[in-house]
């Protein structure tokens, strides 16, 4: 009888791992979910409210193919984890053995106690529950007046975007003075905010959420602002403060719990057989500048990968290589490779660049006193992953990356180029600096 | 406003989900343009034609422009594809089908009943509909209009109208915009005017010039070597002459090295007439085109199959014209099928030899067995064991390519079925041409859709918008390169990315196709452990 590999969770994470474990072996796979029936891509979700796709759209794989790969699907919610008889209880009472357990059940939307904040008409933006709420809560702007949104995060401007495509005004409550600006440098943050503003969207920077207020039928009616006492008049909230990882069925399990689950560079918990990966997955020590937990789509992906050579017989040391990233933030792609702090580290020199259109530019950040460059962001122009990647392995200096930059475009054909202004631009400051 | 589709038939809930009053106008500006066409469908003879036809196509014009103004100019530079399922238009909705049922009822009334649209038969003046457009038709050719003239009239402006709008809709994206300009041109100049222009030649009496489409190659103009067709180039001339080995040098020479360049994209989104129509009119349907492998499997053995239909037909036709008397024709027909077959074995060899390891398995067995087909038949000719059963009847076996292949499939279908199979159902499933450079480019092209590294994030956006029915995300999430026979080049899987993770190149054939599964962003030394084996 072959091993018995139980993945929790079919997201990103999971569904990889089975993937590669079919690819090199013949064991047993079941992925268990109580969310959806299919992986779906979570990333797409709000493109099905924007009407750019179905929701059959965000499946990357078709229905059959799982039967067809031998991964079995069982939809159930597992309130326990018996690791002493290798089992899982599911909240039907069912009980389910296994050789060998891979947690992979992702995260939760953060909520930090606000009188309110379970109300009806208030959710967050992570599960595909959200969005039948979403639509139920806001079909359009007779129904939903106004949508508030609280926390200035990637989730956050994604759920302004999908409320403006169905022209609902939306009053987007930011704690920090300017958008996502512990992550991003004051000059992209700033443009990101005019670009917010160009949309007509109420952004209002520098508040907080006091409370939510209820109608007499226990519906969001208003929500008070923190710091000027103003009462805005509301359908929906948008709670969109971050995640944290969905551990909270492990409490009593035996299982190392931080924030997450902990686990090694192994990907192993505490326990044997039994390993973590993704958003729910917590290192014991952060890798590089990396956060112990990465609620990041591809490290998820690539934990699976590592995990899958692990179980089939190869064991590997999860060893994500230069940081890289991107997002949209509305019309606006951004795109980071390497290291580039919001706020510049002591060692760290930073060159800003900005387009006068107001909707490109790039920041490329630099070692003080060794030239070596560290990383870039860039808005509005695409660069080349495996470029970057390459110059960052090869320490390259921060003068070889801009004569270079060109090499690094991944625009489509005919597009403006912008490298020989952000050359000038680099040489002007050089020689203002020293 | 709920994005539930609405499944019912009613027509009491037509869908005007985020229609403007704007929109409403300039639809209604639209509407009164194309009445004016119903009016004369139903055999009103308008009093003063010129004047009316004018009116009609401005109305449809303007109705077009306005609406596309206010869809697109009001908003930031971007993708705009809010809403494409919740309107029924775009979804298969009501006005999915009506569309739909109307246009597939217009193509066969066009191609099998055209004195319903008023053609004049028997030397009668035209009446109706083709009326209308007579005043157009002599001001260009000095002959009054044909139901083709009608059609290529209408063609010509909805590539230019809806031309407009996707311009507009894709103003962020130089590639998208020069592209459309490009394929508005191919139409305006090459495959509407200069053919109307050619047809004035005719009124002296040495020139006989058939309606030719310059940019419109064999085997998609597949009655180029129809006798009719040869009979007329070779009676006008040296002109003549010269567009019959254009013709012919196009297929062989030019095509070949453009595609080795550019991929067919050159040709399938920039230049012809049947791609110009569905990026430009047809845009709205673009994400209708089935993903599912079941239609890939359909796809490949379809159209290479109207491929081999058109090939044999072709090769039929040629010979009936050529005679076997050699101090007659240069070209005997003899010396014409011994050619056919070494240049079709040359072809099938030089695959097997250099490039089968690029084929997929049913690819390989496919172009056996359709090559087996072909030289057998040429063959049991050559050597006399059939002399019946297959030339003789090469009139019938073109009328059915010309019904079947040509009529039904490119137009009643093709185009007919925008709502309901995509905008390029015609071009994946039939075309022969896509066909030819489909092979070309899969197998000896600088083309490739180049995706970047590890910043998929498997959303679904090209997949689901990409027409030719490509699941580019498949190929994305794992970081390979894209080089399939049926992408043509139109770039819209790279507009819609939200990750800036696909870009169309052409570059060095070495590494293009990279299948091995790369895991990008993870360790190095993983990747080489997993590239390795």
């Amino acid at each position: 009888m072959e091993e018995h590999i139980a993945i929790i969770g079919n997201g990103i994470s999971g569904i990889t791992a089975a993937r590669h474990i079919r690819k090199m072996s013949d064991k047993k796979i079941t992925i268990i979910s109580a969310e959806t029936e299919y992986f779906f891509s979570r990333t797409a979700l709000m493109y099905i409210y924007m009407g750019h796709m179905k929701f059959e759209h965000t499946q990357p794989y078709e229905n059959w193919f799982w039967e067809k790969n031998r991964i079995e699907l069982k939809n159930g919610f597992v309130s326990e984890v018996n690791h002493k008889a290798n089992e899982l209880v599911f909240a039907s009472g069912e009980v389910m053995a296994y050789d060998k357990l891979i947690i992979a059940v992702g995260s939760k939307p953060n909520k930090f106690g606000w009188p309110g904040q379970d109300l009806d008409g208030v959710m967050g933006m992570y599960h595909k529950q959200d969005l039948e709420n979403l639509e139920k809560h806001a079909p359009n702007n007779q129904v939903c007046k106004r949508a508030v949104i609280v926390g200035g995060g990637l989730i956050g401007i994604e759920l302004a975007e999908m409320l403006h495509s169905r022209n609902i005004p939306v009053t987007f409550l930011v704690r920090e003075n300017s958008f996502w600006d512990a992550v991003l440098p004051a000059g992209e943050s700033g443009m990101i905010n005019r670009h917010i503003q160009n949309h007509h969207i109420d952004l209002r920077l520098g508040m907080n959420l006091k409370e939510i207020v209820a109608d007499d039928n226990g519906k969001v009616k208003a929500v008070v602002v923190q710091e000027t006492g103003e009462v805005i008049d509301c359908n929906v909230v948008g709670l969109t403060p971050g995640v944290s990882p969905n551990v909270d069925f492990l409490k009593d399990s035996g299982i190392e719990l931080g924030r997450g689950v902990k686990v090694n560079r192994f990907l192993e918990t505490n326990i044997p057989n039994i390993y973590a990966i993704g958003d729910c997955a917590e290192q014991h020590e952060a890798i590089g500048n990396r956060r112990p937990i990465e609620a990041v789509w591809y490290t998820g992906r690539m934990m699976g990968e590592t995990l899958a050579q692990t179980i089939c017989g190869n064991k590997t040391e999860y060893k994500p290589g230069h940081w890289f990233n991107s997002a949209k933030f509305l019309d606006i792609e951004y795109q980071t490779y390497g290291w580039v702090f919001g706020r510049a580290q002591e060692y760290e020199q930073q060159f800003h660049w900005i387009h006068e259109d107001d909707t490109k530019c790039i920041t490329v950040s630099y070692h003080k006193e060794t030239a070596e460059f560290l990383g870039i962001n860039t808005f509005g122009i695409r660069m080349r992953h495996e470029i970057f990647d390459r110059w960052l392995t090869e320490k390259r200096d921060v003068n070889y990356v801009m004569q270079h930059l060109a090499e690094a475009n991944f625009d489509p054909e005919f597009y403006s180029v912008y490298e020989s202004d952000i050359l000038s631009a680099y040489k002007k400051s050089q020689l203002q600096t020293t | 406003m709920s994005n539930k589709l609405d499944h019912s038939m009613s027509l009491a809930n037509p869908n005007t989900k985020g229609v403007s009053i704007q929109q409403k106008i300039a639809l209604a500006i639209g509407l009164v343009g194309l009445f004016i066409l119903a009016l004369a469908i139903f055999n009103t003879n308008f009093p003063n034609q010129g004047v009316f036809l004018t009116l009609s196509l401005i109305l449809i014009t303007a109705g077009t422009i306005l609406f596309a103004n206010d869809l697109y100019l009001k908003k930031l530079e971007g993708i705009k594809n809010d809403g494409v399922w919740f309107k029924s238009i775009s979804s298969r909705g009501i006005l999915g089908w009506l569309t739909g049922v109307g246009l597939t009822a217009f193509y066969i009334v066009l191609y099998f009943k055209a004195e319903l649209l008023g053609l004049g038969t028997n030397g009668e003046a035209n009446t109706g509909l083709v009326a209308l457009f007579d005043p157009l038709s002599r001001i260009l050719s000095g002959n009054p209009a044909s139901q083709w003239f009608v059609y290529g009239t209408l063609y010509t402006v909805a590539i230019i109208v809806f031309g407009y709008k996707f311009i507009l809709k894709y103003r962020h994206n130089r590639y998208q915009q020069i592209r459309t300009v490009s394929v508005m041109f191919f139409q305006l100049g090459f495959a509407f005017l200069i053919p109307e222009f050619m047809a004035r030649l005719n009124t002296s009496p040495e020139y006989n010039l058939p309606y030719y489409d310059l940019k419109s190659m064999w085997p998609l103009n597949y009655y180029l070597f129809d006798g009719w067709s040869l009979d007329g180039l070779l009676s006008s001339q040296n002109l003549g002459l010269g567009m019959l080995i254009f013709g012919v040098v196009t297929i062989f020479v030019i095509s070949p090295i453009l595609t080795y360049k550019f991929g067919k994209r050159w040709y399938c989104s920039w230049v012809c007439g049947c791609g110009g129509l569905a990026e430009t009119a047809g845009d709205s349907f673009r994400q209708l085109s089935s993903k599912k492998m079941s239609a890939w499997r359909i796809e490949r053995w379809l159209i290479h199959t109207v491929l081999v239909f058109s090939v044999v037909m072709t090769i039929a036709m040629i010979y009936t014209y050529l005679g076997s008397d050699p101090n007659k024709y240069w070209l005997t027909r003899g010396t014409f099928l011994a050619g056919a077959a070494t240049i079709l074995t040359l072809v099938f060899s030089v695959v097997m030899i250099f490039k089968r390891k690029e084929l997929g398995k049913d690819a390989r067995y496919g172009a056996i067995g359709y090559f087996a087909i072909i030289i057998s038949l040429l063959i049991m000719h050559y050597t006399g064991t059939t002399n019946e059963v297959f030339f003789i009847k090469s009139g019938s076996l073109r009328s059915a390519y010309g019904l079947y292949i040509g009529s039904i499939f490119s137009g009643v279908i093709g185009t007919g079925f925008y709502p309901i199979l995509g905008n390029r159902a015609w071009c994946r499933f039939g075309c022969p041409m896509a066909a030819i450079l489909g092979f070309q480019q899969r197998l000896f092209s600088r083309f490739r859709i180049t995706t970047n590294g590890g910043q998929c994030i498997s959303c679904g956006n090209c997949s689901t918008y990409c027409e030719m029915g490509i699941d580019v995300r498949s190929y994305a999430q794992k970081g390979e390169n894209i080089v399939r026979s049926s992408c043509v080049g139109c770039g819209v899987c790279s507009a819609v990315c939200p990750r800036g993770v696909l870009k169309l190149e052409n570059d060095t054939l070495d590494g293009r196709i990279n299948s091995n599964e790369i895991l990008l962003g993870n360790d190095v030394d993983l990747m080489d452990f997993v590239n390795k084996k």
